[in-house]
């Protein structure tokens, strides 16, 4: 922890997430609120554009950018439970408008004021203050934006130190790419799986229950073949294993 | 060639389904990549190290035709022939040209790329000339009418079984079963052959725009053969890799072998000063330098683009590629594989008939953290995207997706309407979601609107 915590945040959740995992972003409310925060939402959010930008839809990644900028202008700093999505806004929003000033200084303030959320946590939230318990032993799965654009390696490790009950096994290369890729994955579904099997492999090694990350889109993607080898290891977000003592049901 | 960049997925597909393949990647990825990592643990300095030789490769490149002219002089000064290659087609000939004035019929080579991109083997073989890699990788990979699958382990989708049987049957030797014997077998093979050879051909790493010097780096001793045995050494070289003197090559050379190898330094370091004066025993009668361009200056004056130039051809970001470890080199459909290969194969070739390899990458970022010289390979490539959609190959399909998608997430009313029409698909028919994917009842917007009504 080191800087003063802001008055208020602002959440931005991923479509995927939106859409495929509200759990996860519910428990991050839970957490959040437990934490003593009151996060907003501003409902007018969608995408962030990444899909577009990924595939070369530079004009429709833009649209959807401004669109960001707008709706989080005034938001103080928002928290993302998704390491692709906060690379996204950090790294490539300023890139995106390098002729017009206007929008390149928004761009700016906007890289500065979003984080993922175990920076978050670790910046602006003092560890005594997780209640977490997970009795199981888990291993981490390093989202490659999360690590190679955002940094992001030690703070998820020092949130799930504080997890009461937790063992944590690091498997070999955590840092290797699970295949999913977004549209990618689509594309190429077979060298996105043959990659997703050699993760498969690595956290099948560490004998661990759960395997926990921070990206909705790999955890779809771990599930997804982690399922199909019928393999009984089970996914979770991040935000999941630290709101696990808040909510009753898992 | 067999491999085609058009045919990228095809390959790409054979390459997941070859077994021996699979498991020949596995091994030499992860213990080449392992070699690195301990490597660049061990010098502090690394990372200061990267950032230097970065800015010197971009300082060369603004002003990479002074230090052409440069190298040019003081390589004649040094009694080296200098030829600039516009192309391919350009290096070929005149190479072929010096073979036929000096009559030879047999040219030894030692490991090289650049030569491998401007087809000169093939080249010499049509004029029926007899050509010899000395490599030992380069070797097998002609014995078995191949080509490279990595920039430095051009072998490395070769079993030691498959290299045994294919010696005992081109070479005529029992299969042997020991990385030495058979190594034994190639160099007793290649070693009269540097004597008989008229001509040695060979890449290099570097060229000293001051000195003229011509740097080659290497582990098996044979391009210094190549080198000095035959009358006539013939280096062809890219114009990207002069730099402009020795302190510049000490930082390079801190990182070459240690990104290559995971070696400190490589095995052999040869500093060639021109051909061998009269009362020298060693060296060639001439050496002729081909700077070959070959679309290279093309890469320079786009500057977007233009950090694909500061490549050193060490392979590292090959290891470390989770889409190269599984489908190997010949799978890109041309010279060069990998991140490295996605990015500068479709400046070469053009991007429609490439446009697989930019595309069929995770993003993951892998290969620019370990690039030597910080090539920011995956901002390249999407770079690359954004320019394959320009030039119209992208499908309409694709197209219409993506600006329907688009259309949505700016319009939130039709975005919630498709999600929720999504929803009740899904759940009427869960067999059309893949293995994994479920739709649950609420989106978490329909959740927090619920429980926040104001």
């Amino acid at each position: 922890m080191g800087l003063n915590p802001p008055t208020s945040i602002t959440l931005f959740i991923p479509c995927l997430m939106d859409v495929f995992y509200p759990n996860m972003a519910q428990d991050l409310v839970i957490l959040l609120k437990n934490l003593g925060f009151s996060p907003k939402y501003p409902q007018a959010q969608t995408c962030c554009g990444q899909p577009a930008f990924n595939q070369g839809f530079i004009k429709q990644a833009k649209a959807l950018a401004q669109r960001f900028l707008t709706i989080f202008d005034s938001a103080e700093l928002i928290v993302c439970p998704s390491g692709s999505c906060t690379a996204m806004v950090r790294k490539h929003y300023p890139e995106l408008f390098p002729q017009d000033p206007e929008l390149l200084a928004k761009a700016q303030r906007m890289a500065d004021k979003i984080f993922e959320v175990s920076q978050f946590l670790i910046q602006f939230v003092s560890l005594e203050k997780l209640k977490a318990s997970f009795p199981f032993t888990v291993t981490y799965h390093d989202a490659c934006h999360s690590n190679r654009i955002l940094g992001i390696h030690e703070q998820p490790r020092k949130l799930l130190s504080q997890v009461h009950g937790l063992t944590l096994i690091e498997m070999e290369s955590s840092g290797a790419c699970c295949g999913f890729g977004g549209l990618f994955s689509q594309k190429y579904p077979n060298l996105s799986q043959a990659i997703g099997l050699e993760k498969v492999k690595a956290v099948r090694k560490t004998g661990a229950q759960w395997v926990i990350s921070n990206d909705p889109g790999c955890l779809m993607n771990l599930r997804r073949r982690l399922q199909e080898q019928k393999v009984p290891i089970g996914v979770k977000h991040l935000v999941e294993v630290l709101a696990s003592n808040y909510t009753h049901e898992k | 060639m067999p491999f085609q960049t058009e045919h990228f997925k095809a390959q790409a597909d054979q390459a997941l389904g070859d077994k021996a393949l699979q498991e020949a990647l596995s091994r030499a990825c992860g213990h080449i990549g392992r070699m690195r990592t301990k490597a660049f643990q061990e010098l502090p300095e690394a990372e200061a190290l990267r950032d230097q030789a970065h800015r010197i490769k971009s300082e060369v490149m603004d002003r990479l035709d002074s230090y052409l002219e440069q190298l040019e002089t003081s390589s004649q000064t040094l009694g080296v022939k200098v030829h600039r290659s516009p192309d391919a087609e350009d290096a070929c000939h005149y190479i072929l040209d010096l073979i036929r004035l000096r009559g030879i019929s047999l040219v030894v080579k030692s490991k090289s790329m650049t030569t491998e991109e401007i087809g000169l083997n093939r080249e010499l073989e049509k004029s029926r000339i007899q050509v010899w890699e000395s490599d030992l990788g380069e070797f097998i990979v002609q014995l078995a009418g191949e080509s490279p699958s990595h920039i430095i382990v051009p072998a490395i989708h070769k079993s030691q079984k498959e290299i045994a049987e294919l010696f005992s049957k081109k070479l005529g030797v029992p299969l042997y079963d020991t990385p030495e014997e058979l190594t034994q077998a190639a160099r007793e093979f290649l070693r009269e052959k540097y004597f008989q050879a008229g001509m040695g051909i060979s890449g290099a790493n570097f060229a000293l725009a001051k000195t003229g010097t011509l740097v080659i780096v290497e582990n098996e001793g044979n391009a210094r053969l190549c080198t000095t045995l035959p009358r006539l050494h013939v280096v062809v070289m890219g114009i990207e890799k002069v730099i402009p003197g020795l302190s510049e090559l000490v930082v390079f050379l801190k990182l070459l072998a240690r990104s290559a190898t995971g070696q400190k330094l490589s095995a052999y370091m040869s500093f060639l000063q021109g051909p061998g004066r009269t009362a020298e025993e060693d060296g060639p009668e001439e050496i002729h330098l081909v700077l070959l361009d070959n679309g290279r200056s093309k890469i320079l004056h786009d500057l977007e683009l233009r950090p694909s130039l500061f490549c050193l051809r060490c392979g590292a970001c090959l290891n470390v590629c989770p889409v190269y470890q599984r489908i190997g080199g010949h799978a890109y459909g041309w010279v060069y594989g990998g991140p490295i290969g996605a990015t500068i194969v479709p400046q070469y070739l053009g991007l429609l008939r490439t446009k697989d390899l930019p595309m069929a990458s995770t993003l993951c970022g892998a290969c620019a953290e370990v690039c030597p010289v910080r090539i920011p390979i995956p901002d390249l490539l999407l770079k690359l995207r954004q320019r394959i959609l320009e030039q119209g190959g992208i499908s309409f399909y694709e197209q219409t997706f993506m600006n329907l998608w688009a259309f949505s997430q700016t319009h939130p009313f039709w975005y919630r309407t498709l999600v929720s029409l999504a929803q009740k698909g899904g759940r009427t028919f869960p067999k059309l979601l893949p293995e994994g994917v479920t739709f649950p009842n609420k989106t978490f917007h329909q959740w927090w609107h619920d429980e926040n009504p104001d």
